[in-house]
């Protein structure tokens, strides 16, 4: 198998099955299958479930390219796309959760909540700013706009950090959790910072043989 | 336990189950999440205990748990219980009014406040030995809240004994208040003059005030106290909205009267 083949018949559909674990496990939880149930509060669940492993799907993205980086793999950016587009998913389900069962579509309320707690103005912000990098992660877009891609993409910087930002301030007393997923990307922003230093420009992935590669290219 | 229900001051909602009452609490005694407190609260002995009574009373003493009980008739109340945190509960309480407990030690008339402190022992409570709240806990009521007929000291629920992560042997009620001024575990009872300290109001005063009542009016700086979500009901049926008083203003509006619950929060 080419590398190609072995990234879409092998590596992208496990890493798509393994994305949809936490959608499966709220569903069985749902509907009671396979004796799953949601917590005692099924909305806050719903609600923490979406949103942690959206954080987690980000930091994952954004792991890709230090790591290829560090293993001398670019062939990794290949999955990039995909744990991206998996983030922005369970982002976009936390805030429907939020709209739907939480408050009830009840439109006056969201719109107080977005504009008065500060928690949710940064979380819908950063929601905000996924959207476009979602609309723009197709191989048409990407050539359409050639290195203002790399631009617009760079959104995902300022998104994580508000993302970590909107969990940390809705906890009620022990940070511990959002402090982890802040050093978490502290670290994975910082490797950029200090990489680009190094380097003189943006970080590349370069293979073994030494050829750069196209970031993001699939 | 034996305990006729007391139907005045009973909801008539249906309460919410045994597993969740006892499997999601916050009692950072035992850990900071929902289910720390269940898998937790076993170091906790509940028997033998006492508490103290002290301050601007008649009668101050020492008392343990046989002889707090001995005197009161033992009654099951039916109270809805809303948390700072936006979920709320109904709960089948076992207890007797405060007020009957507090006559027997004949408060004088300098007694404007009710102090209350939790047991301070990080060997049988681990949480304590992390900072997220100074420790011991302790809450505080005006002495008309305390009086107060709906205002009751629980020691069991759904006809049991009280298990320890729902705040083993005495614990406070107070159901048109926030949950956190229900204090769990209690080993003193004050009286005072002057306003006492109140855990989440020196944890974050900006946040969590000493009178705490339930208000959909006055939002916590960080989100709205409009609307709650039932523990226990349906995923779609779960937000409601949240009522003055957590619905009990008929009874306790007046304690207010004249008081801005803005700046009084």
């Amino acid at each position: 198998m080419t590398v190609t083949q072995r990234y879409r018949y092998c590596w992208k559909p496990l890493v798509f099955a393994a994305a949809i674990v936490p959608l499966l496990s709220m569903l069985a939880g749902i509907f009671g299958i396979a004796g799953q149930r949601l917590g005692a509060d099924p909305v806050e669940d719903l609600l923490l479930t979406c949103g942690k492993t959206a954080l987690n799907l980000l930091c994952l993205t954004l792991a890709v390219t230090p790591a290829a980086k560090i293993a001398h793999r670019p062939q990794w950016l290949r999955l990039r796309r995909m744990l991206g587009l998996a983030a922005f998913s369970y982002a976009v389900l936390h805030f429907a959760v939020y709209l739907v069962l939480d408050r009830s579509l009840d439109a006056a309320m969201i719109v107080e909540d977005i504009a008065k707690r500060p928690y949710i103005t940064i979380g819908f912000t950063a929601l905000l700013c996924l959207v476009p990098l979602a609309a723009t992660s197709t191989q048409r877009m990407m050539q359409r706009l050639g290195r203002r891609w790399q631009q617009l993409h760079r959104l995902v910087y300022p998104i994580a950090i508000l993302a970590v930002w909107h969990f940390y301030w809705q906890v009620k007393r022990d940070v511990t959790e959002p402090l982890i997923y802040a050093a978490i990307v502290a670290m994975l922003l910082g490797w950029r910072l200090w990489h680009r230093r190094r380097r003189g420009g943006p970080a590349r992935v370069t293979s073994k043989s030494g050829l750069a590669t196209i970031p993001g290219r699939t | 336990m034996k305990a006729a229900l007391n139907a005045r001051y009973s909801s008539t909602e249906q309460p919410t189950a045994y597993a969740d009452i006892t499997g999601y609490n916050n009692f950072y005694e035992f850990g900071t999440g929902k289910d720390d407190p269940r898998r937790n609260a076993h170091t906790l002995r509940p028997r033998p205990w006492s508490v103290t009574i002290s301050g601007e009373v008649e009668v101050p003493g020492t008392l343990t748990l046989e002889d707090i009980l001995a005197p009161h008739a033992l009654e099951e109340r039916v109270y809805r219980m809303r948390c700072v945190e936006r979920w709320s509960m109904v709960i089948p309480w076992v207890g007797f009014p405060l007020a009957d407990f507090i006559k027997r030690f004949r408060p004088t008339s300098k007694a404007k406040y009710v102090a209350f402190r939790t047991l301070h022992d990080p060997k049988q409570m681990p949480g304590q030995r992390a900072g997220w709240l100074e420790w011991p806990y302790v809450e505080g009521l005006r002495i008309d809240e305390a009086m107060h007929p709906l205002t009751l000291l629980a020691v069991g629920l759904y006809g049991r004994l009280l298990p320890n992560q729902n705040g083993a042997p005495l614990r406070l009620v107070v159901p048109w208040k926030y949950g956190f001024k229900g204090i769990k575990s209690i080993v003193a009872i004050h009286f005072t003059e002057r306003r006492p300290p109140t855990s989440w109001n020196v944890a974050a005063a900006s946040e969590y005030g000493f009178y705490a009542n339930v208000n959909p009016a006055v939002d916590h700086p960080r989100w709205s106290q409009a609307s709650e979500r039932r523990i226990g009901a349906s995923l779609f049926d779960a937000t409601r909205p949240t009522l003055p008083f957590n619905g009990y203003a008929a009874d306790v509006a007046s304690l207010y009267s004249g008081m801005d619950l803005r700046r009084w929060f």
